[in-house]
């Protein structure tokens, strides 16, 4: 059985697909074989970040449908051999997204893979009320910014009592923080939430935190996720969180920005 | 071609309506018994809408006349919206009454009437909310259990309580959390918490830290616009004198 992750936030433009490819690279990269899919319909832009664009033939919806099989529609990754990448479409409309299609995918790839990564759009609509409903742990993506952590606050709301865990009466999804966009600068001069704000308002387990950085933008441009670049601050920041995902306990870091690690554990609920 | 505005729109919510549990097919035990729980609290069940529930009576095999019962309910000013557990002819005739036949499973408060063997003549007021069981305040008399939540309330969440409302976690900007009876938050309140909202005046609001966006006690209220700086992100009890809202804190 695989475990499914959402990457969510209610807010868009946070760095959800931009977590969701670097996450995906760095499990499969650990040894896990990964699904990535895209639950973004109409905004499809996870190939591209995956540099996998240009081999996309089916899509997520055509799966639903029944038009192609799961394994005619899985795009293996160039620069890892146990990373699957499942687009959107672009030219469907959401509607194509049902439940019953979306879990049935779901057990499918369950078969066959160790973790599914959804991607979630923006907003509190279908699209991502379907991303989460099937999770086992959610990545909730948040700026340290008032509007992105409420929109936060409201999605742990939905994940709480709008996922399939929930209505089944199971344990909980799994919660963690993932502050991103982190700039210590901003954050110093007051015109950025920091940390200890944002935890005051989510109280979740902080599984990293990923600090602005140019090397973010050009491995999109270059189709490459940031957490193979191993040189940039960004990359190493995911690399830690995929780490501490799998149980490693690794220090915070970039809380302070260019100077020396702050090593203060954050995070509640154990 | 221009987008007109459209007629209408879907949100999904939730409607709080009692459950009437029942135990009897007596319809002179049952109209005794809801007159005895008017009388005990008139505001609180006029015009309340009510779900019938079946799945007792049809344990015990009592049956009973679906027609006959919602009629009753009507004459003496309830609106029942829904029927539970009803077997396939008390089904049928709810849906010629239109009224909508519910399958989903606890929630919501119910009244308890008639419970089988324990007490016939004072059947306890009880009620099934989703984390913990708390009657109904029938105020003043009846015991109050509480409804206990250990979870975080997050925006956009909404807990309600027919007595007591007991919560350990957080309560976020833009949760709203409503309860019959007092409101205890042993964290940080940052959303709207409404007490008493039966009507109940003595009812009240402690919390560890004050930093809400509206406190109201049966209808009275402040929004954090008028909570003054000394209170705020203090411990407080919050109570009703005269018809005005005292915040004081708790040393
Ligand atoms: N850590 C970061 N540093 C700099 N830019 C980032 C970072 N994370 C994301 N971005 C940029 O922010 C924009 C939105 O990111 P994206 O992952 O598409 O967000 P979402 O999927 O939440 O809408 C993109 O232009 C991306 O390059
Ligand atoms: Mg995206």
């Amino acid at each position: 059985m695989a475990r499914i992750i959402v990457v969510t936030s209610g807010k868009g433009g946070v760095g959800k697909t931009t977590t969701s490819a670097a996450i995906a690279m760095g499990l499969a990269k650990a040894g896990h074989k990964t699904a990535v899919i895209d639950f973004d319909v109409g905004l499809r832009n996870l190939d591209l970040i995956l540099g996998c664009e240009r081999r996309v033939v089916y899509d997520f919806i055509n799966v639903i449908n029944g038009e192609a099989s799961l394994n005619q529609a899985l795009i293996r990754d160039k620069n890892c051999n146990l990373l699957y990448i499942l687009p959107a479409s672009q030219t469907r409309d959401k509607d194509a997204l049902t439940e019953e299609g979306v879990g049935r995918v779901l057990d499918e790839l369950s078969k066959d893979f160790e973790y599914i990564v959804c991607d979630s759009p923006a907003g509190i609509e279908k699209g991502a009320n379907l991303a989460l409903y099937f999770a086992d742990d959610a990545f909730v993506v948040t700026n340290p910014e008032v509007s992105s952590v409420r929109d936060s606050d409201r999605m742990l709301g939905i994940l709480s009592s709008k996922s399939r865990r929930a209505e089944r009466n199971e344990d909980p999804i799994k919660e963690y923080l993932l502050l991103t966009r982190y700039d210590a600068d901003r954050v110093k001069s007051g015109e950025m939430l920091s940390l200890e704000d944002v935890q005051e308002i989510l109280s979740l387990e902080l599984l990293g935190i990923i600090p602005e950085s140019k090397s973010v933008l050009s491995a999109s441009n270059a189709g490459i996720p940031v957490i193979l670049d191993e040189k940039s601050e960004a990359g190493q920041a995911y690399a830690d969180v995929v780490a501490r995902y799998l149980g490693e306990k690794r220090p915070h870091r970039f809380i302070d920005g260019k100077h020396g690690f702050l090593r203060r554990l954050f995070g509640g609920r154990k | 071609m221009l987008n007109t505005p459209p007629a209408l729109e879907f949100k999904s919510s939730t409607f709080f309506a009692p459950i009437l549990i029942l135990y009897t097919h007596d319809m002179v035990a049952i109209e005794q018994t809801l007159q005895e729980k008017i009388n005990l609290a008139p505001e609180f069940f006029r015009d309340s809408p009510l779900i019938i529930d079946l799945r007792e009576l049809n344990k015990l095999n009592q049956d009973l006349d679906f027609v006959q019962i919602t009629q009753l309910l009507r004459r003496i000013g309830f609106f029942p919206v829904g029927i539970r557990g009803g077997n396939e002819q008390q089904n049928k005739q709810a849906r010629t009454l239109s009224i909508p036949i519910d399958t989903v499973r606890e929630q919501g408060n119910s009244i308890t009437i008639g419970e089988a063997q324990k007490q016939e003549a004072a059947p306890e007021v009880t009620a099934a909310a989703k984390e913990s069981i708390s009657p109904i305040a029938a105020p003043p008399q009846a015991p109050v259990a509480a409804t206990l939540v250990t979870q975080p309330i997050r925006s956009g969440q909404r807990i309600y309580a027919s007595g007591d409302l007991i919560i350990l976690s957080q309560v976020s900007a833009g949760a709203e959390i409503m309860a019959e009876g007092n409101i205890h938050v042993y964290n940080t309140l940052r959303g709207r918490a409404l007490a008493g909202v039966h009507g109940n005046t003595a009812a009240r609001i402690f919390c560890f830290d004050l930093q809400a966006e509206l406190i109201s006690i049966a209808g009275d209220y402040k929004t954090s616009e008028d909570l003054n700086k000394q209170t705020y992100k203090n411990p407080v009890q919050i109570y009703l004198q005269n018809h005005a809202l005292i915040i004081k804190e708790i040393a």
